[in-house]
Formats: C-alpha cells, structure tokens, sequence
C-alpha cells in the first residue's frame, strides 16, 4: 500500500530541486517538480526540450540533485524507455536496485512533437512516469500555439484580431489518448490542490508499468496573467470545471475534487490577458463555444466515471 | 564564473558534476517587490513553502517559514495565497 499524505505538513522536507534556476517569476513547473522529487527521491530525470530543461540547466549550472538528462525534443520518452531497459540489464545481470525513470515534457514536447514516442513507450510498457507539464502553448520559443492551445486563447500564432478571435481549434484530450494504450494509471494535476498532486505522484510511481500525469501549468508571461496569481488562476481553472482533478486507476475512472457547482468560467477568463478579447460581444460566439467543450469534457468525464466504475 | 573556460577545461560532454550548483546564481536582483512575512500572524501552515516556485522559502525544524531572499524573485505568490495575509509585499529600493 502506498503511503498517502492528508495535510501539506506531511511533506517531506527534502529539496532536491535547487533554487537559482532561471524561470520566469510565478512560474508554475517548479511547484509540480519540487513536488515529484520529494514524492520520488530515488528518480532518474529524463528532460524534453521545453522551459523546464532551458532554465534550469544553463550551463555551467543545473538546479537537479538527481541524475538528470536531455535528449532531445521529440524522444523524452523513448530516452527514458532506453533508460529503464538499462537498469532492467543492470539489475538483472548486477542486482543492482532499479531507480524510478520520471520523463518531463511541455504540452509541445507531449501533444504534439513528442506524441509518437510518447505512444510507443506506452505501448511498449517500460516502468516510467510520464508527466506533462501543460502551459498550452510554445512558451519557451515566444508563445506559439500547440495541440494543447485551449479554444479562443490568443498566442502569437493565433492572435486575437479582425482575423481570428484567437485559436479556433479544441484542446487535445491527453489522459484518454493516454489510456487508450492500456495503461495502468493516468491523472490530471493541479499546483493549488498539493496534497491531491502529491498522492497521485505517489501512486503513479509505484505502479509497475508505464504511467502518465498531467499538470496544469500556469504561465504568467504566455498567459499575460499576473505573476503573483497563478495559483489562484490554477484553483480557478478547476472550480470552473477547465480543468477536471480526475484519475484513472486500472482502467477505472473517478472524480478526486469533485465540483458540485462551477463558478463562472468568465472569473477564470478575465485574469488572463490570453482570454481578454473573448469577453467582448463580438466573440461571444467562440466563448459559448469554449463554454461548451468545458461541459461536454465534464459531462463526458461524469459518463466515463459511472460506466467504469459500474463494469469493475 | 569569473572568466569563461577554454574547451581544455571542460569535462567531456561538458557534463555538469556539481548537483545543484545554481545556489551560485543568486536571482534575488530579479526582485521588485519584497515580500515580508510577520511572525506573529503566522499560523505554519506551509502553503507558502509549498506554492513558492525556486523554493526560496525556508521550513525550519519547528515549521516556521523564512525567505530567502538570495533567489527569491519576488513573484508575490506566497502573499496571495497567505490565508492570514501574513506576508506584505514592500517595494525594493524605497
């Protein structure tokens, strides 16, 4: 059984993340990593392109007390896959104790670059955790949109203008791409919700197979959103129903932070200067758009809870 | 560093063998605001040290939290997320 926290107390009080990294002020992929490192001390860090990789590891500095590698872009996971197959010889061949393999990658370096090697490690079923850290855009390379671009959200290739309101496409849908494949255990995280995050990083590593988080990444320099209320927009983003705290355990769907009435999404979209323009009358038509994938993603996430959990 | 390397003086690979070594790279001139925390209003609850993104928040033995303000960036989370408001925002230089 694996040890599961109830208060942030519990905490373990190791940092294994250094601080003199050079993200931007507010940014939210600390959070989630200082989190994962004190979860999974033991872990073997493998980096995709991406702002994570960028600023903490400028040479000659790196801010990981943990072995830590970058690949490239595209091949986070087949770099962590070959990784865990060495220390599967390792510890066959030398008895030597198998770390946990932990991948890092944006939304770019998931959805859409790092996709199919994303898939094949799935497939394949190398022990490792998968996490995806989702600020929804090309941050690190000056805001472009990606795969994970929610619908109406401005970034400088889908800006809001006479043109376009924005991006006019649906978000991808990462945890039932992800479970397609068969896999064990995925879950959506959140920084405002710790405990709820340390838990699921908890169970996700001691799953032996391969695993899949998915974190809400605030970014204040791509979202135009203040830098001191990141969290606060994150804690928004789930009492909207944006974005869903849910879980699927062997195969099983369930709801951890369950919202029995959503704010308004408007309170989550007027913090971010990304999402301004939708709240002008002449875009109302993409906003009842957006409003509507929110309530078709939580409708639809409600039908996946009740089918799985009665059928298991 | 104080004077750039020749290749000669490079690991191979130029793999970095000190873990952790960015506490040399001090980002607390990054700063504008400074947050200060007042400890008789303080009710340990960790959330600052939890949310605070370098970490440059300090968890002492005793749970009392102290900034550090060699890498803090001054972003502002922990006193927006204080649920006592413990933590005021100053500006630097005033």
């Amino acid at each position: 059984m694996v040890t599961q926290i109830k208060t942030v107390k519990e905490l373990p009080r190791e940092e294994l993340f250094a601080p003199g990294h050079r993200l931007c002020a507010g940014c939210g992929v600390p959070v989630l990593v200082r989190m994962v490192l004190k979860a999974i001390p033991n872990a073997v860090i493998v980096n995709a392109t991406g702002c994570l990789e960028v600023a903490t590891t400028i040479f000659p500095y790196t801010s990981w007390r943990v072995p830590w590698v970058h690949n490239a872009f595209e091949n986070a996971a087949a770099t962590a896959a070959g990784i865990e197959a060495a220390f599967r010889i390792l510890e066959k061949k030398r008895g030597i104790k198998r770390p946990k393999v932990v991948a890092f990658g944006g939304d770019g370096g998931t959805f859409d670059i790092g996709i199919q090697a994303l898939s094949g490690a799935l497939e394949r079923g190398h022990d490792m955790l998968y996490i995806c850290y989702d600020n929804e855009a090309y941050m690190n390379t000056g805001i472009q949109r990606s795969g994970a671009t929610p619908r109406g959200a401005a970034t400088t290739t889908s800006p809001a203008g006479k043109v376009i309101p924005g991006k006019l496409e649906r978000k991808k849908n990462l945890i039932e791409i992800a479970v397609a494949h068969g896999i064990k255990y995925a879950a959506t995280l959140n920084p405002a919700y710790p405990v709820d995050m340390y838990n699921k990083i908890v169970k996700a590593a001691s799953v032996e197979g391969p695993t899949l988080l998915h974190y809400f990444c605030p970014c204040p320099t791509g979202w135009r959103s203040d830098v001191d209320k990141s969290i606060e927009i994150a804690r928004l983003a789930v009492l909207t129903r944006v974005w869903p705290l849910y879980e699927n355990d062997n195969g099983v769907y369930r709801i951890t932070v369950p919202v029995k009435t959503p704010r308004p999404v408007e309170e989550y979209l007027k913090m971010q200067g990304r999402f301004r323009h939708l709240l002008a009358p002449e875009n109302k038509w993409l906003l009842d758009q957006l409003k509507q994938d929110i309530e078709e993603n939580w409708n639809r996430l409600l039908k996946l809870v009740e089918l799985s959990q009665k059928s298991s | 560093m104080s004077s750039l390397l020749s290749w000669r003086d490079l690991g191979i690979g130029c793999v970095i063998s000190e873990p952790g070594n960015s506490v040399q790279y001090k980002t607390g001139d990054w700063r504008a605001h400074r947050p200060v925390i007042d400890q008789t209003k303080c009710i340990k609850c960790l959330l600052c040290w939890v949310y605070c993104p370098e970490p440059a928040i300090t968890r002492h033995n005793d749970d009392r939290v102290e900034i550090n303000y060699d890498y803090c960036k001054g972003c502002g989370i922990c006193a927006n997320e204080c649920p006592v408001k413990a933590i005021k925002m100053v500006s630097e230089g005033v």
